[in-house]
């Protein structure tokens, strides 16, 4: 056990830290800066094509379609140095090159990828995904999003929904029906359109944050033509699967809702004479918080070492987040608690609560999307322990005769 | 780790993606391979020699102490695995300890291995004179001689006591006390924060074995009457003793909540209900997979410990209270979980869950529970020793 990195790992940080040095400085965003959308979008284009002409766009993506030919190693670690600055990076840019371009380049033809991986890479291009649909969450293969067949053309026509940055990307990936005689899996067609084409009406999610960082995506008569077909008409679940599994280990930021934080919450919270942290109970669950948080952080150590010697942690990583989302949901609302009735309407000047606030109701989401709760348990019960899969009721039964 | 993921995880790859979860900068946070070939060693001994209906015999027969198992892992060299090899040990690290212990804390076998080695060892290596470290060491190694370590005092908790040693003697008792009964030795736990070295078999020592929780860990009352007690030159180690044993008691813990979530597994892979696999339940599915959670987490948070232990002293009070608070978690998950998965036959002395039902409380609540624990954390809160290179 050790804790340095191998050389051939360090000679790679050391290139990335002295090539982010000379050049992140001037895309960075300045602390409390902050812009709105439109702005950040096109900062993210200018950082993308400063990592492009460096050297360091794609860098686990095949050198055939561009990118670096680089090990997962590489890419984290090269995500590691670059955390560092505080720079426009958003899923416009990473759903590009993490879901995009590996579809593309498995299941998509010469001219596909002449017309979209250098553009994507170069940050030209932007992207959203078009998968879950109010119906199809966990299940995604449910969707009911469908295509038909019209000439050169498909025809599409459903909703789409929590597709981020759709509203300010030009190209989305999108899976659709579009045979609801077979088996639901067997139906579905993969697919990039134009966010521009007519028919498509973008609108935001009001969240119960009050934020709204996500779309509802409605598709009527939209007209996308059958060369934007990626892989082959039922070969949908495939490309999703592609997309998927694509690895990004390391997309910049971090967990929020620390323990430490919490802690140096409760010693600035009156209590008695003293504060909040005098108290024993609050310390034993404190304690417990932090002592999960600090496994969490060894944990995921040990899965970056596996990573590092080429192996794929598979449903192991889905422990982390099972973990992290619970803690987080926990802890925040302990923190809520303790502080008090104030809490539930802090003085203007009280930052820190109303982040608490935050992290309390972004807790939620952190629980649901990605792998809920309840399918990471599943993942790890049949990937990790070996445990039988739950009963489907709709095995082999054609989509358009379930109930 | 755990094994047997299968290479397919698609959702993972994208809560990577959505919410950035960070991968500290770590490049080799794993066992050695001589490591992984010492558990390998210590799994497969234990394995042949200590089976559950060893354990079950041993209950039976009243013996407080797997003597033969004891002599093959003195034989082996593990019990020598942590003493300098000054004093005829290995002087190895405590990770290397640490994955021994995790091995019998899967095998639960009945010998005084955590008492003798793992606090009475310990505590003569950090406070002993280069004399009782010549006289002790060396027949702790080759299990020639036995130890336990005398800290409790009745109801309360397990520090700091209040007998002290006077003008060479000590008198009062210590209850409960571990493995006093096949112990030559003791190290008792001074409320001055001195130890001491008493030697049990002297007219002024009484013992009386308890009727005690683990039948495998039997627990004694020591009475002293003006005993002859050799207090130890070391003075302020009792902290780092704990601490060290702490995170030896991790590694004890998630052997044996591991081995609950596979015992857990294989019966209900096994077992049949309502027509299909108890396994293909999402309550019981989704019950191991938190326990399977709890286990690598207090894995990960022992391995880290067993580092400090020997790499990072600093870090040493963090990492010794929060391994053994995930420890505690992630077992007390697992033997009762374990048991109530087997549902009646859990119940029955003929089932193997009740050995680690018992083993659970004894590692629970030996060297304090959550409580200390809880508050040793928060009053040496983890630093940032770890840096990227």
């Amino acid at each position: 056990m050790d804790f340095n990195d191998t050389s051939d790992e360090a000679a790679y940080r050391a290139k990335a830290r002295a090539w982010l040095a000379a050049n992140a400085p001037a895309h960075g965003l300045a602390e409390g800066e902050r812009i709105d959308d439109t702005e950040e979008v096109v900062r993210g284009r200018a950082w993308q094509r400063a990592v492009y002409d460096g050297g360091y766009a794609g860098i686990t993506l095949p050198k055939a379609l561009g990118g670096q030919g680089g090990s997962i190693i590489e890419a984290v670690v090269f995500g590691e140095e670059e955390s560092k600055y505080n720079l426009p990076k958003g899923p416009y840019i990473g759903i590009g090159l993490g879901m995009a371009l590996p579809v593309i380049g498995k299941h998509g033809t010469p001219a596909q990828i002449a017309q979209f991986a250098e553009a994507t890479l170069k940050g030209e291009l932007t992207w959203c995904q078009l998968f879950s649909e109010p119906s199809a969450g966990s299940d995604l293969a449910a969707l009911r999003t469908k295509a038909v067949r019209d000439g050169d053309d498909w025809i599409v026509n459903g909703q789409k929904v929590w597709s981020s940055w759709a509203h300010r990307t030009d190209w989305g990936i999108l899976v659709v029906r579009t045979d609801p005689t077979v088996p639901k899996h067997k139906g579905l067609t993969f697919f990039v359109v134009d966010m521009k084409s007519q028919g498509i009406d973008i609108r935001p999610i009001r969240q119960i944050s009050g934020a709204s960082d996500f779309n509802e995506t409605f598709f009527t008569d939209v007209r996308i033509p059958d060369a934007n077909r990626i892989g082959a008409v039922g070969e949908g679940w495939a490309c999703c699967m592609t997309v998927l599994m694509g690895e990004r280990l390391n997309q910049g930021g971090s967990e929020k809702g620390g323990i430490r934080d919490l802690i140096a919450y409760a010693e600035s919270t009156p209590r008695g004479a003293g504060n909040a942290l005098d108290s024993g109970a609050l310390r034993l669950q404190l304690a417990q918080a932090l002592a999960e948080e600090q496994a969490g952080k060894y944990f995921q150590a040990r899965l970056r070492t596996m990573v590092s010697r080429g192996e794929n942690p598979g449903a192991l990583a889905a422990m982390v987040k099972l973990a992290y989302g619970s803690r987080y949901q926990t802890s925040s609302g302990l923190a809520l608690e303790m502080r008090g009735i104030d809490a539930l309407a802090p003085a203007a000047s009280d930052a820190t609560t109303r982040e608490i606030h935050h992290d309390y109701i972004w807790s939620t989401i952190i629980r649901i999307a990605g792998g809920a709760d309840e399918v990471c348990r599943n993942q790890i019960a049949e990937r990790v322990l070996s445990m039988p899969g739950d009963i489907r009721a709709d095995k082999d039964v054609p989509f358009d005769q379930l109930t | 780790m755990l094994t047997g993921g299968a290479v397919e995880a698609p959702y993972i790859a994208r809560l990577l993606y959505v919410y950035n979860l960070v991968i500290m900068l770590v490049m080799n946070f794993d066992l050695s391979d001589e490591q992984k070939m010492l558990a390998e060693q210590a799994r497969g001994l234990l394995a042949a020699r200590a089976p559950y209906d060893v354990l079950r015999k041993q209950i039976e027969s009243g013996v407080e102490s797997d003597s033969a198992l004891w002599r093959e892992l003195g034989e082996m060299g593990f019990l020598a695995a942590t003493i300098p090899e000054a004093f005829g040990g290995l002087g190895m690290t405590a990770l290397d300890l640490g994955v021994i212990m995790q091995e019998l804390g899967r095998a639960n076998v009945g010998v005084p291995f955590f008492s003798s080695i793992v606090l009475v060892a310990d505590a003569i290596h950090l406070a002993g004179s280069p004399e009782q470290q010549a006289r002790w060491l060396p027949s702790l190694a080759s299990g020639a001689a036995i130890g336990c370590c005398a800290y409790g005092e009745g109801p309360g908790p397990a520090l700091p006591g209040t007998l002290t040693v006077q003008n060479g003697t000590l008198t009062g008792t210590k209850t409960p006390v571990a493995d006093a009964g096949v112990a030559q030795i003791a190290v008792v736990i001074c409320g001055d924060g001195s130890m001491a070295l008493v030697e049990l078999d002297q007219p002024g020592v009484t013992r009386t074995r308890l009727d005690s929780f683990d039948q495998l860990r039997p627990h004694y009352r020591i009475d002293f009457a003006a005993a002859k007690a050799d207090v130890m030159p070391g003075r302020g180690k009792v902290e780092t003793l704990f601490d060290r044993a702490a995170v030896q008691a991790a590694f004890e813990a998630t052997g044996g909540a591991e081995a609950c979530l596979f015992m857990a597994r294989d019966y209900a892979m096994e077992r049949r209900i309502f027509g299909r696999p108890l396994a293909s339940y999402q309550a019981i599915k989704h019950k191991l997979a938190d326990l399977a959670v709890a286990v690598e987490m207090a894995r990960s948070n022992a391995y880290f410990a067993g580092w400090a232990a020997g790499d990072a002293p600093d870090e040493l009070p963090a990492a010794a209270s929060a391994a053994r608070l995930t420890a505690i978690a992630a077992f007390e998950m697992g033997a009762r979980e374990n048991l109530q998965v087997h549902g009646g036959i859990g119940y029955t002395f003929e089932a193997n869950c009740h050995f680690y039902y018992r083993r659970e409380r004894t590692l629970t609540l030996s060297l304090g529970g959550r409580e200390p624990w809880a508050e040793r954390l928060i009053a040496h809160l983890p630093g940032s020793q770890v840096k990227a290179a």
